[in-house]
């Protein structure tokens, strides 16, 4: 009898270690907060920071950065919005603020989300699949999608008013004027690729015209002189990327810097740009910054690093000026996959802190008053 | 979007009432001791647990094997959900019938892992990965894992080059005396819309030749329902676009020579159609990407014994495996994404061995491949691949203690259509093992083995579009493993077999290439973790009892991890790699009395990271699930029938082995099984 007792004794040592082990539950993922150096009171609140999250990982997040506390609030969407299911989603794309809502779109999980800009309690979704940019023109919120079309939002509604079909695969936007241009890249088809921006009339929600510029355009920035910026990815193997100016009273190209760019900010009479490009020789990527004066067209020396913590930077990935300070935020994506680094520069260049953001710290955008 | 379908509500109750039909009107009905048969089952079942035991007690490696009825004991439907019951291994689960099912041993990665299917490996030089979700239990006799190699000498080269082997052996079909044909006929059915029939086929041609031939449908909804809560959302959704329809057929001549060799020839064919369900992330709950399959292949093998000095085996495969992927959301101007893919191997091996002396055997083996990868991608690169495989090996052997290292040689040449191949490869790794029994009246065993070897940067990690990179390096392992077995038998004890195995490994990876799935299942991106030092401790338990007509196998496995990312200057130095656990186990307990049997499973992984950095936003929980099963056999006018009936994940605890890839919860299977003559 001993053994048949002692095959009920395992059994129920086992069973019952087994059966009441639980997991802790995982709740509501709280925000971190880092204390950085504060900017001061100025005109800026703070800055919004949008982390893609690798594709499929569901790990889109978003930081703020507070201008007068200095407190980096990480994570913070998830702590505001504890009922959205699966939080904010796979691979946040853009980040606006337009009156008093902050602007996400959420590419891999096919929505924007419209949240109030000092809470970031979501407030309302539109759902648009394959979404990319969001830019604004006199309450309307106009959204590229990957099927081809602009999605026309009214910011009050939050009801599409109409699609505008533009090119194949649509990404950056930029209002000039009456007219939004549209950078069509055709991605999905590599072996032809869109080579053109759409021309938008928006008091008719119709394209109006195509300039021919070249292939695979991503980035689209306007000037205050009338002028567009627009990058050319090229085709990631012969073709390179490409800086073009294009002058919107003639709608044509103007000029084309012959410098690789993947992403670009201008702020007042600047034009910053980073780079990085792969080279199959040295089986790595190859960095720079670069520095135009808009007003010009002309390349500015020695980039706009200048205390040499570039160094530091595995893959510049964001860029934001403050439109007061003129400081210069950048992202470093890593690998994808770890959490990347945001960086402040000062105007001169110097470095003034960096800080851990969520993976793939990517877009940014200014609170201001 | 939240929807539940009143339809799979009712077919999960439909199934609980099955349940409890079968087991508690059936039952009873039926029992009608058969004791001669069961006396005979029983024989044959110690028999093979002695043989098991006695291979396991004897390795110099670690062994893991499941067969026969152990095998068919386990609440598995094919061969992925099997593995999961061994120690030391890693199951990287999609979840659903369809979903990709990977071997990951030991935190190695999966591409360290050579699959055998009757001693030839299921090559694929395209992702180096082996779904093991396609290979059903139906055909499956035994499925044995060796970290490290298998310490025979008589065996292809490939066999000897791979970090860890497993093998998986299909049913030779065997006839009772005066018989010389049977059948089997089996139906599975339960959740996730499952229905699957298969039908055996044995035939004896003559006292030396015979023919199986075998064939099974798997057609399901695979429709579950799953749950993500963060307590304060709580959403349960009906995963979508996770139905597969495949068709097997296999066919195998077995025949042996008047010399007493033996020679098999084998063809096998595997077809489907399946939905690829994607990762569930917030507002995405349903894909329409879609995925075809068709493996075929034919294989033979002959094994001379006429000669008790030398002794040869020769291997000889031809594959072809075509895979289609479909996603109508990708949509060019030549409309939506639609790759295809086909692989193409040819295999040859020759293997001797000789008996130099009573204690000293010696071993060649030689093994050619060639493989090539066609697929209608732009600018595709056209990759074809020639291995030249050399392993010589020697062994000296002694009642109580044996010692045996081999050295192989890798010669690796690439050609490509488009862009650049990756360069010439040469190769030089050993192995040594060993295993001393201390004590002549103690079955107590110490072993140790090391192994150096690598794996070759994959077609896709090479060549493909925008993420292969063809100046690639190979990856590199080095494993040290030392472990005792201990096995003892009772005479006359309600305790009949008690064996203990344990090991405490140490390995390294180095230049290790990682993949991580993107937007699909079928698109990567290419990640270099550069290093990982896994220190690892393994223990499996087994223990066997009789007590009077009840016969009770219990069995524990645990494994303690740590595969840590040592990559120089990283930002993660020092952290668990993605995905493994530092804590998993396993726990079986069957119980077999007359035509009853019953099984409990318990497994559990522990809490892992998806990611490299081991932070809170990248946390996995733990899972462990609770299977039963009941099991009831007799037969009536010469038919032998079974009826098993399943329940798993008993506690309906929802979860994820790949980050938002759901499992299902509680789900129900019963199979019935008719053999006849």
């Amino acid at each position: 009898m001993k053994k048949s007792l002692s095959i009920k004794l395992i059994t129920a040592v086992c069973l019952s270690t087994i059966l009441w082990s639980c997991r802790k539950d995982k709740g509501v993922t709280p925000e971190e907060q880092i204390q950085l150096p504060g900017q001061g009171i100025t005109a800026v609140n703070g800055l919004y920071v949008l982390n893609e999250g690798n594709w499929g990982s569901n790990k889109s997040s978003i930081d703020y950065y507070d201008y007068a506390t200095g407190v980096y609030r990480r994570n913070i969407y998830g702590q505001a919005n504890p009922g959205a299911t699966l939080g904010l989603g796979d691979v946040g794309n853009d980040i606006k603020i337009y009156g008093s809502k902050l602007y996400v779109i959420v590419n891999g999980s096919g929505k924007l989300e419209i949240l109030d800009v000092k809470t970031a309690k979501k407030l309302s979704q539109v759902d648009i699949s394959n979404c990319r940019y969001v830019t604004f023109h006199k309450n309307k919120a106009y959204v590229t999608a990957y099927d081809g079309y602009v999605a026309v939002i009214d910011t009050a509604s939050y009801k599409i008013d109409a699609k505008i079909t533009v090119g194949r695969q649509p990404e950056e936007m930029a209002v000039v004027g009456e007219k939004l241009y549209v950078a069509n890249s055709g991605g999905y088809s590599s072996s032809n690729y869109e080579r053109t921006l759409s021309v938008i009339d928006l008091a008719t929600n119709k394209e109006a015209k195509r300039i021919d510029v070249a292939i695979n355009l991503h980035r689209l920035k306007a000037d205050q002189y009338g002028d567009l910026y627009v990058t050319s990815r090229g085709n990631y193997g012969d073709i390179k990327s490409n800086l073009y100016v294009i002058d919107t009273k003639t709608e044509a190209v103007k000029k084309k810097f012959d410098i690789e760019a993947s992403n670009l900010v201008i702020d007042k009479d600047f034009a910053y740009i980073i780079s990085t490009a792969w080279s199959n020789t040295t089986m790595s990527t190859v960095v720079s910054y670069s520095k135009i004066n808009v007003k010009d067209e002309s390349i500015a020396a020695g980039g706009f690093i200048t205390d040499g913590t570039q160094k530091e930077i595995v893959m510049p990935y964001g860029i934001a000026v403050d439109p007061i300070s003129s400081d210069i935020y950048i992202t470093d994506a890593k690998d994808y996959v770890t959490p990347g680094t945001l960086y402040l520069f000062d105007k001169t260049g110097k470095k003034k802190f960096s800080v851990a953001t969520g993976d793939i710290p990517a877009h940014l955008v200014f609170y201001t008053k | 979007m939240f929807r539940f379908l009143h339809a799979f509500k009712g077919v999960k109750y439909y199934l609980f009432v099955s349940f409890i039909l079968w087991t508690s009107i059936l039952v009873p009905k039926f029992a009608l001791a058969q004791t001669d048969s069961l006396k005979a089952n029983n024989l044959k079942e110690i028999k093979i647990t002695q043989k098991r035991s006695s291979l396991q007690n004897l390795s110099p490696t670690p062994l893991q094997i499941l067969n026969g009825t152990a095998l068919k004991k386990l609440n598995s439907l094919s061969v992925a959900d099997a593995i999961r019951y061994f120690s030391g291994v890693q199951l990287k689960d999609y979840g659903g019938i369809g979903g990709l099912k990977t071997i990951n041993v030991r935190s190695m990665g999966t591409n360290h892992t050579a699959v055998f299917y009757d001693g030839v490996q299921l090559g694929n030089a395209q992702n180096g990965q082996v779904d093991l979700g396609k290979f059903s239990l139906d055909n499956i006799e035994e499925i044995s894992l060796y970290s490290g190699q298998k310490s025979e000498l008589l065996m292809p080269a490939k066999a000897f080059a791979s970090a860890s082997s497993l093998y998986l052996k299909s049913i030779v079909p065997t006839f009772e005396a005066n018989q010389n044909r049977n059948f089997r006929i089996a139906l599975k059915t339960g959740s996730f819309g499952l229905i699957d029939p298969s039908v055996t086929y044995n035939q004896r041609l003559n006292h030396k030749l015979s023919v199986s031939l075998n064939a099974e449908l798997i057609n399901a909804n695979g429709k579950y329902k799953y749950r993500y809560t963060n307590s304060v959302y709580d959403t349960t959704v009906v995963r979508h676009n996770a139905d597969i329809f495949a068709k097997r057929i296999e066919g195998g001549l077995y025949g042996t020579t008047a010399d007493s060799s033996i020679w098999q020839l084998k063809l096998y064919n595997y077809n489907s159609e399946r939905g690829v369900p994607g990762a569930i992330v917030a507002n995405r709950f349903e894909f329409p990407q879609r995925q075809w399959d068709d493996n075929f292949f034919v294989q033979s093998s002959y094994q001379n014994n006429f000669n008790k000095k030398l002794q040869f085996l020769v291997n000889a495969k031809y594959a072809y495996d075509f895979t289609r992927y479909l996603d109508p959301e990708r949509v060019s101007l030549s409309g939506a994404l639609d790759n295809r893919y086909a692989h193409q191997e040819l295999y040859l091996s020759f293997a001797s061995q000789y008996h130099l002396t009573k204690y000293w055997d010696l071993s060649l083996s030689t093994d050619y491949t060639f493989q090539k990868l066609d697929a209608n991608l732009e600018n595709f690169a056209y990759p074809e691949r020639q291995t030249g495989l050399i392993a010589f090996a020697t062994k000296l052997s002694w009642q109580r203690f044996s010692i045996q290292g081999n050295i192989l040689t890798t010669l690796v040449a690439d050609r490509v259509k488009n862009n650049s191949p990756a360069g010439d490869k040469a190769e030089y790794t050993p192995t040594l093992m060993a295993s001393w029994q201390p004590f002549a009246k103690d079955n107590l065993r110490l072993r140790a083995f090391y192994k150096s070897i690598f794996r070759m940067p994959t077609f896709n990690d090479l060549y493909y579009t925008f993420i292969g990179n063809s100046k690639l390096n190979p990856e590199y392992t080095t494993q040290y493993d030392f472990g005792f077995t201990y096995s003892k038998s009772f005479e006359r004890k309600r305790l009949t077999n008690i064996s203990i195995q344990a090991d405490a490994y140490y390995s390294a990876v180095r230049d290790k290439i990682i993949a991580i799935p993107t937007l699909t299942l079928f698109r990567w991106t290419m990640v270099n973790l550069g290093k990982v030092e896994v220190k690892g401790l393994e223990t499996n338990i087994q223990s066997n009892w009789v007590i009077d007509q009840v016969q009770v196998i219990a069995k524990a496995n645990y494994t303690y991890e740590r595969a840590l990312d040592v990559t120089p200057r990283s930002e993660v130095f020092g952290q668990q790699i993605p995905y493994i656990p530092i804590n998993s186990g396993s726990i079986t307990f069957g119980v077999d009395y007359k035509n009853f049997g019953f099984n409990y499973s318990y497994i559990y992984t522990g809490e892992r990271y998806s990611q490299k950095a081991n932070i809170p936003v990248n946390y996995v929980e733990p899972w462990y699930t609770h299977d039963l099963a009941l099991r009831y056999s007799f037969t009536v006018a010469k038919i032998n029938y079974s009826i098993a009936t399943e329940m798993n994940n008993v506690f309906n605890q929802y979860y994820d082995v790949v980050l938002n890839y759901p499992m299902p919860g509680r789900n129900f299977r019963i199979t019935l099984i008719t053999k006849f003559n």
